[in-house]
């Protein structure tokens, strides 16, 4: 089917200004210098003000660090980085650590404000001021009902403030941003940091464990069902400055939790580099679910500028009967690089991956999932949808093998890319190894265009072109749409279609 | 209602005249035939009165009510009434029909200025329409089309030209793929529009629907232009004789 004129005339004139997230904050900061050494990582440490075991760790990391190479397999396309020309820390001067709400810099409330996070407890607390005890329960009795989550800001290299935090510590909930957790619970990170991603993983994962800056902590003990979503919102702001998120979720045996991730970044002509490790740990008959939406800035329209997300993410599920579930809608950065994987160690446990990859301009997006099943009876579900428009590349890349133990592993993987236009192309590279004979493996990929029909269908119907393009790719997507936090989902696809909106008119 | 002169259209990609100079009037309540044998440019006919872009008009005008719709795009000729049923409808996969139901008659509600349907309101009009012909509530919450039987797809087309109420109805072969069953209940479902302040365009290859839908008016389409047009017995003449006789006044 011959592409519409139309569509790729439109493409031609994306513009960034659709980039709703571009606006950056003018705010003193506080930096490390560029560069990156065993000095830096020091300066880092001290800033974070760790335990001497925290120091070590990452000094070990970085020594790797230095002998390893980039890897090269993946379909992306960029100038080689230098490492050297980053500022490795940044945070703000007026908020340098996380603080109540009341302390964080008026200025950087805005900020949020701005993005539009659900920092609803700020509102609340700052009603409470000026009203007694019973108008501020009834308070409480709204965010309940409207649903409530925590949010953990981090703002460059610092986490600025955690909501909700005594309400959750009352259900034995720990959520605190990880250096936090560092100084309040060292004995969980000690025990569970670098367990899923040790720092000789990648490339990527061994420079983050040298120099991580800040990100969310979650520990749901045993028994636990975690009362409200958790989310964390990573902002990037400051130029030439790397954004080092280290995350780390456990949940004991039975227990539950709910997790997303935001991520926005001003417009800037620069690369920004954004490498992240996210390990989770699921125990016995404990379940995760860890939801993304990505938005980093793109880039514009002639592919200049825009995050390079180099993410290492990996959930182990440990315990028997456990169950981790990611699921990403990636409409934002210049270059994405990213594999949410299971470790499905447990028996009978479970693993599934989600994913909406949308890449319009000059996008790369080269993502997917690993399934490792260990365990036996373990089974795994794959639904990946990729969309590209404009000159994007959008590869998905996946591995789901079976070890020899792995009695009755089961898998079902599901591909669907669609193409909008005709510069831009879609790529399936599956791979998939059972070393025991009873494993069971589906997989099944197809690859479409939204075709002139389709679409002169829908409009003949009376709905507006642009209209008509959205309504055929949240059709496509619903599978994974359907995934997400009831909230976030109309979020995700409202997202989905500003990121098609230079494709479609 | 409609009213097409001289048209003179091509295929844009390989620049093929197909409509060579047609002419064409429909009244207001008039169901008109428009019969011919294959490559006559029946169906482009009824995909340049929805406004499709892969063919340019080179000549002439459509007027509706009118006015010339040569200047719009598909969305806009929808909204003002004109529909198209097609002969090969398209499969939306994860578009549930109802819902593409609501978005339809919500947008075409939002164009004439008025508010969305409560959604009691809109489930007692489809209710009501689905019933009348003979379709099960449950295929309404399956994706558009999608595992739709031939004869499932055409009657959820006509499910949505009632449910739209347009004022000029262009039924493109309608009739194919459907067993004498359900060509009972769609063509009653046709004549059930059939309207004062509605005209209906019926582009068949067979005489066979028009047993059921009967037409004022009849016109026999060959090489791009209306080459003879009559009432009913036009049609019934062509499926004694062929289209051979006509076509050779025409030559």
């Amino acid at each position: 089917m011959p592409a519409v004129q139309d569509t790729i005339d439109r493409v031609r004139k994306i513009d960034v200004d659709q980039y709703k997230y571009g606006f950056q904050t003018e705010i003193a900061m506080d930096k490390a210098p560029k560069g990156l050494s065993e000095d830096i990582i020091r300066f880092i440490s001290a800033k974070k003000e760790e335990p001497s075991w925290m120091l070590e760790w990452r000094l070990e990391a970085y020594r790797r660090w230095v002998t390893l190479d980039e890897p090269k397999w993946a379909r992306v396309h960029y100038p080689k980085i230098d490492f050297q020309d980053l500022h490795y820390y940044a945070a703000p001067k007026s908020t340098p650590g996380p603080t109540s709400l009341s302390d964080v810099d008026p200025e950087l409330l805005r900020v949020y404000e701005k993005l539009g996070i659900p920092l609803r407890e700020q509102e609340i607390l700052a009603g409470v001021q000026k009203t007694d005890a019973s108008e501020l329960e009834e308070a409480s009795d709204n965010v309940y009902k409207s649903g409530r989550v925590a949010v953990d800001a981090v703002f460059d290299s610092v986490s600025v403030v955690t909501t909700f935090k005594k309400e959750l510590a009352q259900a034995g909930v720990i959520f605190c941003s990880i250096s936090e957790a560092i100084r309040e619970h060292p004995e969980l990170v000690k025990k569970y940091l670098g367990s899923v991603v040790p720092t000789s993983d990648n490339f990527y994962a061994t420079l983050n464990s040298a120099v991580f800056t800040d990100g969310s902590f979650v520990f749901v003990p045993k028994g636990v069902r975690c009362p409200m979503e958790l989310s964390t919102y990573f902002r990037m702001n400051e130029k030439n400055t790397g954004q080092f998120e280290r995350t780390l979720i456990i949940a004991e045996e039975g227990a539950y939790v709910s997790y997303l991730e935001g991520c926005t970044a001003p417009q800037r002509d620069e690369n920004q580099l954004h490498a992240a490790v996210v390990e989770l740990i699921a125990l016995d008959d404990a379940e995760i679910k860890y939801s993304t939406v990505q938005n980093w800035y793109p880039g514009d329209a002639e592919g200049k500028g825009g995050i390079y997300n180099f993410v290492t993410k990996r959930g182990d599920c440990r315990g028997h009967r456990s169950k981790i579930s990611w699921t990403q809608v990636e409409t934002g950065s210049a270059i994405t690089w990213k594999y949410p994987s299971c470790i499905l160690r447990g028996d009978d446990s479970s693993g599934e991956f989600y994913s909406i990859a949308v890449s319009n301009g000059y996008q790369q997006v080269d993502s997917g999932t690993k399934m490792i099943h260990l365990g036996k009876n373990t089974s795994s579900r794959i639904i990946s949808k990729g969309i590209a428009a404009g000159y994007s590349q959008n590869t998905y890349r996946g591995q789901v093998s079976a070890h020899r133990k792995a009695t009755n592993a089961r898998n079902f993987t599901n591909c669907d890319s669609l193409l909008i236009g005709d510069q831009c192309g879609a790529h399936t590279v599956p791979y998939m190894e059972a070393k025991n004979a009873t494993a069971q493996f589906e997989h099944e990929a197809t690859t479409s265009k939204i075709s002139e029909d389709q679409k002169f269908y829908v409009m003949q119907r009376g709905i507006p072109e642009e209209e008509a393009i959205a309504l055929i790719v949240n059709g496509f997507v619903k599978d994974v749409i359907q995934q997400l936090p009831m909230e976030f989902a109309v979020e995700a696809q409202k997202l989905i279609g500003i990121s098609l909106e230079g494709s479609v008119g | 209602m409609l009213e097409i002169r001289n048209l003179h259209a091509r295929i844009v990609d390989d620049g093929t005249e197909i409509i060579r100079g047609l002419d064409l009037t429909v009244k207001a309540g008039e169901v008109a035939a428009i019969m011919g044998p294959n490559g006559s440019g029946k169906s482009t006919l009824s995909y340049i009165l929805a406004g499709r872009e892969d063919y340019e008009v080179t000549e002439g005008d459509i007027l509706y009510n009118g006015q010339s719709i040569l200047e719009m795009d598909p969305a806009e000729r929808a909204t003002s009434g004109i529909f198209l049923a097609f002969q090969y409808p398209m499969e939306i996969p994860g578009v549930a029909t109802m819902e593409f139901l609501k978005v339809a008659m919500n947008e075409q509600r939002k164009a004439r200025g008025e508010e969305p349907l409560k959604i009691p309101e809109f489930l007692k009009r489809v209710k009501d329409a689905a019933a009348l012909l003979d379709m099960d509530m449950a295929m309404l919450k399956r994706p558009l089309n999608v595992g739709f039987s031939g004869g499932e797809k055409k009657r959820a087309e006509i499910l949505q030209m009632k449910l739209l109420e347009p004022k000029l109805c262009v039924l493109d072969e309608t009739d194919s793929g459907l067993d004498i069953d359900a060509l009972k209940i769609v063509s009653e479902g046709v004549n059930a529009l059939r309207a004062p302040d509605r005209a209906i365009v019926i582009i068949t290859h067979y005489q066979r629907l028009l047993q059921y839908i009967v037409p004022d008016s009849v016109h026999v389409l060959y090489r791009g232009q209306v080459v003879k047009s009559g009432d009913k017995s036009l049609a019934l003449d062509l499926e004694a004789n062929g289209y051979a006789g006509v076509i050779g006044q025409a030559a």
